[in-house]
């Protein structure tokens, strides 16, 4: 075995991700295809940490995991008071700023 | 050229084994969640991939991230997801049609070229040097070592970073924190109005739902006495949802004593 | 040189009473013209005592400087506002501050029944300080700042009376005529600058010998034109007649006695350019007899008492740059011709307001008629101006235009020939149509309405009149005895080798006496035998009409200059909607349509931005794909 193919695997984890986001219309949902590509984005990070033998790598996939989770929070709450409002968590009901 | 495939050390086996397993899994999961209809599932699929990326970074002589990875994400990420799909609707599900017309196949074309190119490239990358191993890195295992650099290089990020997140907790706080318009009725003021109001009807009370033994039934209305289902047992907000379910199913049919005759 | 020697005193003295007057306002209502006249007298005094300090002074020492201040200042060019005081600036100045002081005490009777009288003393203590700057910067610049200001105060004392429109438009005429004249100055000292490398009359007269002739012909020319601008030469003398719509005393300060001489000092301050640059000089006289012959024939048909005083002074000017042109002999006939006919026209101006003071202002001549009985002391003076004009000996105008006709013929050659023949029948028209005046005005029967009531005018008047009469009768002798006045100035001009005579002294004062003996006997057939009509004859030769049109000088001005400058404003102004505007509303538009169109790409759906953005990443991906290939 391999270690590029983790970086496969990210790679397609990443792109089914991306497709999520433009795809699903749940706003929870596309939510966590973000998630999934950030995840994709550390496993590169992690498999290129052990290629170069170096732990940079893996304290960029920290950090990665802390803008995630701040990230999820803010969104969450975004889509909480969305939901408040307008009863809907899909995000082609909030495309009230084109008016 | 060199192909990266080539030039990179091979790994031992059980890991091969584990990777062949888990990873098509994680890459099904993953497409899964794209293709389910409803988000609860997809959660359930993402935290699926979310343990397959823990362990590989475990296989991977990270330790510490697999641990946090586990604890951070399918612990507290996934937990907050749920929690909202909760607080929105857990039955709540997509029409996987498309709206917006021509969308969808940009995307799947646009994501196929993406993913192609991303992985022809790094088929043909070449980073020029064997596969180090991260045996030498984590002398003083991997936990100590990772905070020897978080504490020195990257101490600045870090605290940056600690800022980021108190900033996002108290975004968060701000957000959920709902002003109210009016003054919330005391108890005192509301068995007052009660009694006060045009009708006596609800003097003692709004009625319960229906509660029967087979079916905790709070999204069933109660029967009056005449069979008709009382509006006003079930909660507003599962009205709204559309989550009442119709009382008249529950109804007592004809007992078919046949059995007990024979019997 | 000395360094501070109260020059500054002579403009601040009359500025300030311009300022005070101004801004008090009404409150000095009571006192201004007194304060403005004393200030002016205070200058005036101010200039006695610099001649007297100047005649003490050897000859070569005899110019003063002072520098004021430091008017600009950029890296290591400097320019100084700077005044000079020489024996040409002394004469002006006497003149102004003289004649200027006359026409205030003047001006307290004439305009006592104005209720703006004192905003008039503010304009004419404004109008005496501006001029003086004029004739005493010490630079073009500082020139040129006074050339404004006299024509600023020009512009406000034309339209003094601007509640009615005609003066108004005529205010407007003269200051817009006399923006093409400080054009050329403007153009006449950007030149010098570039060609030269600097502004003041001292550098530029050392630095001329040395410049190109054609550099020097340019600047001769546009001086030229800022002078016939100022001075309402031709072609741009349009506006003087017009310029009486201003109350009398600003017409004999202003457009008689010193401003409109501006151009003539012009010239003569620009000796060293015009010296050097012998077409420019030829350009000169041309101006000059073409002018003081048009003014004469105006004036013939005029019968405006103010207007055709107007055309005499324009006719008069044309001798002086006449004289001006003719070189280093002629300068200084200039500047007495000058001198003199600031005496006699000034008075003469005095003399036809004393007669509109006692006519209800009435102006037309052809309703006058024997107001010697009515007015004696304004007869007198007004007569002894008259001989002056037409240079009877031993009046005034004798001495100073006769050496100029003798001047003229001197230049000798075809050209001589021309140009003193034209100053000599100037001579006879000007002696016809000032005949004709003093026929007009003072002789014949009485031809005004049954309720004018002629009478003298109060002292206060006829005192300025009488002073400027006397003279008109002694300036001329007193400046050309021993040849006084050129000796004074010699040291100014280039020295230039007696010319060969052409015609002997007397043969000249002969035939001009005789063209003036023609002159006055035709008027007298043509005016004093029979009645004169009290209305202007309607049918009268096609060549009268058209002097009595100003020559058509304003009917060319409107065809030529008017009708195309329209047409071109018209033509720009459709250039700019077509295509300027049109460009610019062009890109608007085409800007407004490309927003139509990617407009829509903006759905407000954040899925399809997403979209986008995944587009974005797959050509960053291509991009990274194909460089390393």
């Amino acid at each position: 075995m391999n270690a590029a193919n983790y970086l496969y695997v990210s790679a397609l984890l990443f792109t089914i991700g991306a497709v999520g986001v433009v795809v699903r219309r749940n706003a929870i949902v596309v939510f966590m295809c973000v998630e999934l590509m950030l995840n994709a984005a550390n496993l590169a990070f992690v498999t290129f940490s052990r290629i170069n033998g170096n732990l940079d790598g893996q304290v960029v996939a920290f950090f990665t995991m802390v803008v995630a989770a701040c990230e999820v929070v803010v969104g969450l709450a975004i889509i909480v008071t969305i939901y408040r409002s307008r009863r809907s968590a899909s995000v082609d009901d909030a495309s009230l700023l084109k008016r | 050229m060199i192909n990266l495939a080539t030039s990179l050390g091979q790994t031992q086996t059980p890991e091969a084994v584990m990777f062949w397993i888990l990873g098509p899994s994680a890459v099904l999961a993953a497409l899964g969640m794209l293709l389910v209809k409803k988000a609860v599932h997809s959660a359930i699929l993402l935290a699926w991939v979310m343990i397959t990326l823990a362990i590989f970074y475990i296989a991977q002589d990270a330790v510490f991230l697999g641990i946090v990875q586990i604890v951070v994400y399918t612990g507290a990420v996934m937990m907050l997801f749920l929690f909202i799909l909760m607080l929105v609707g857990v039955d709540s599900a997509d029409s996987l049609t498309e709206t917006i017309p021509g969308l969808r196949p940009i995307a799947i074309t646009a994501a196929i070229g993406f993913g192609g190119l991303l992985v022809s490239l790094l088929g043909r990358a070449t980073l020029g040097r064997q596969m180090v191993g991260l045996t030498v890195a984590n002398t003083d295992g991997n936990v100590q070592e990772l905070a020897k650099k978080l504490f020195s290089t990257y101490v600045w990020p870090f605290e940056v970073v600690s800022a980021l997140l108190i900033t996002a907790a108290l975004g968060a706080m701000v957000l959920a924190h709902h002003q109210r318009t009016i003054i919330r009725p005391t108890q005192r003021e509301q068995s007052i109005n009660r009694f006060r109001g045009d009708s006596m009807a609800s003097a003692a009370g709004l009625p319960g739902p229906g509660v029967f033994a087979r079916h905790n039934a709070v999204d069933v209305p109660a029967l009056l006495p005449d069979g008709s289902a009382a509006a006003a047992s079930i909660s507003a907000t599962l009205k709204a949802r559309g989550d009442v379910i119709d009382s008249r199913i529950f109804e007592l049919s004809e007992v078919d004593t046949s059995v007990e005759e024979e019997k | 040189m000395l360094i501070n020697n109260g020059l500054v005193y002579l403009i601040a003295l009359p500025l300030a009473g311009a300022a005070i007057l101004l801004l008090a306002g009404r409150r000095s209502d009571k006192w201004g013209h007194i304060l403005a006249t004393l200030l002016s007298a205070a200058s005036f005094s101010v200039g006695l005592l610099q001649l007297s300090q100047m005649l003490a002074r050897p000859t070569g020492q005899r110019a003063v400087e002072q520098k004021l201040f430091e008017w600009i200042s950029v890296g290591t060019f400097k320019v100084d506002a700077g005044l000079m005081l020489d024996q040409l600036s002394i004469c002006f100045v006497l003149l102004i501050t003289g004649v200027g002081t006359l026409i205030h005490i003047y001006s307290i009777s004439y305009m006592s029944h104005d209720h703006d009288r004192r905003r008039f003393f503010a304009y004419l203590n404004l109008f005496i300080a501006a001029m003086l700057l004029l004739v005493l910067g010490n630079s073009y610049l500082n020139l040129y700042v006074g050339w404004e200001g006299v024509g600023l105060a020009s512009y406000l004392l034309i339209g003094f009376w601007n509640q009615k429109p005609a003066y108004a438009t005529a205010s407007k005429k003269a200051f817009i005529m006399n923006r093409v004249g400080d054009m050329g100055l403007s153009f006449a000292i950007m030149i010098a600058f570039a060609s030269l490398g600097t502004f003041s009359f001292a550098g530029i007269k050392e630095a001329a010998p040395h410049a190109s002739t054609a550099s020097l012909t340019a600047i001769g020319i546009m001086l030229l034109v800022a002078a016939t601008g100022k001075s309402a030469q031709f072609p741009l003398q349009a506006w003087l007649g017009d310029a009486m719509a201003g109350p009398t005393p600003v017409s004999a300060l202003i457009h008689a006695a010193t401003m409109v001489t501006a151009g003539v000092y012009l010239i003569t301050r620009s000796n060293f350019i015009f010296d050097a640059a012998p077409t420019a000089q030829l350009l000169v006289i041309i101006v000059g007899a073409i002018t003081l012959l048009f003014g004469a024939v105006i004036g013939t048909a005029k019968d405006d008492i103010k207007k055709a005083l107007a055309a005499s002074t324009m006719s008069q000017i044309g001798y002086m740059i006449l004289g001006a042109g003719l070189g280093p002999v002629g300068y200084a006939f200039a500047i007495m011709h000058l001198l003199t006919h600031g005496f006699f026209k000034a008075g003469m101006f005095l003399g036809a307001g004393s007669v509109m003071h006692g006519m209800d202002d009435e102006v037309n001549m052809r309703k006058y008629g024997n107001l010697r009985k009515f007015m004696p002391i304004t007869f007198v003076t007004f007569g002894l101006g008259y001989l002056a004009i037409l240079g009877v000996p031993p009046f005034a105008g004798f001495y100073s235009k006769d050496k100029i006709i003798e001047t003229a013929f001197n230049a000798g050659g075809i050209r001589g020939l021309l140009i003193g023949s034209a100053a000599l029948l100037g001579a006879g028209l000007t002696a016809f149509y000032m005949t004709r005046v003093m026929i007009l005005t003072f002789t014949g029967a009485p031809r005004w309405d049954e309720k004018a009531h002629p009478h003298e005018s109060p002292i206060l008047m006829w005192l300025p009149m009488a002073i400027l009469a006397i003279g008109s009768v002694s300036s001329g002798f007193l400046l050309s005895r021993g040849n006084a006045l050129v000796n004074w100035l010699a040291p100014l001009f280039a020295e230039h080798a007696e010319k060969a005579e052409v015609l002997k002294p007397v043969v000249v004062t002969s035939l001009a006496l005789l063209m003036v003996v023609i002159g006055v006997v035709i008027a007298f057939m043509k005016y004093s035998r029979g009645e004169v009509s009290s209305v202007a004859p309607e049918d009268v030769s096609a060549l009268t009409k058209i002097v009595r049109r100003d020559l058509l000088q304003d009917d060319f001005n409107e065809a030529v200059f008017m009708r195309t400058g329209q047409g071109i404003t018209n033509t720009l102004v459709k250039t700019d909607e077509l295509v300027i505007d049109g460009l610019v509303r062009g890109v608007g538009s085409a800007a407004l349509g490309s927003a139509g169109a990617l407009r829509k790409s903006q759905t407000g759906f954040v899925r399809s931005y997403a979209a986008w953005i995944l587009l974005g990443a797959v050509v960053l991906v291509a991009a990274i794909w194909l460089v390393t290939l």
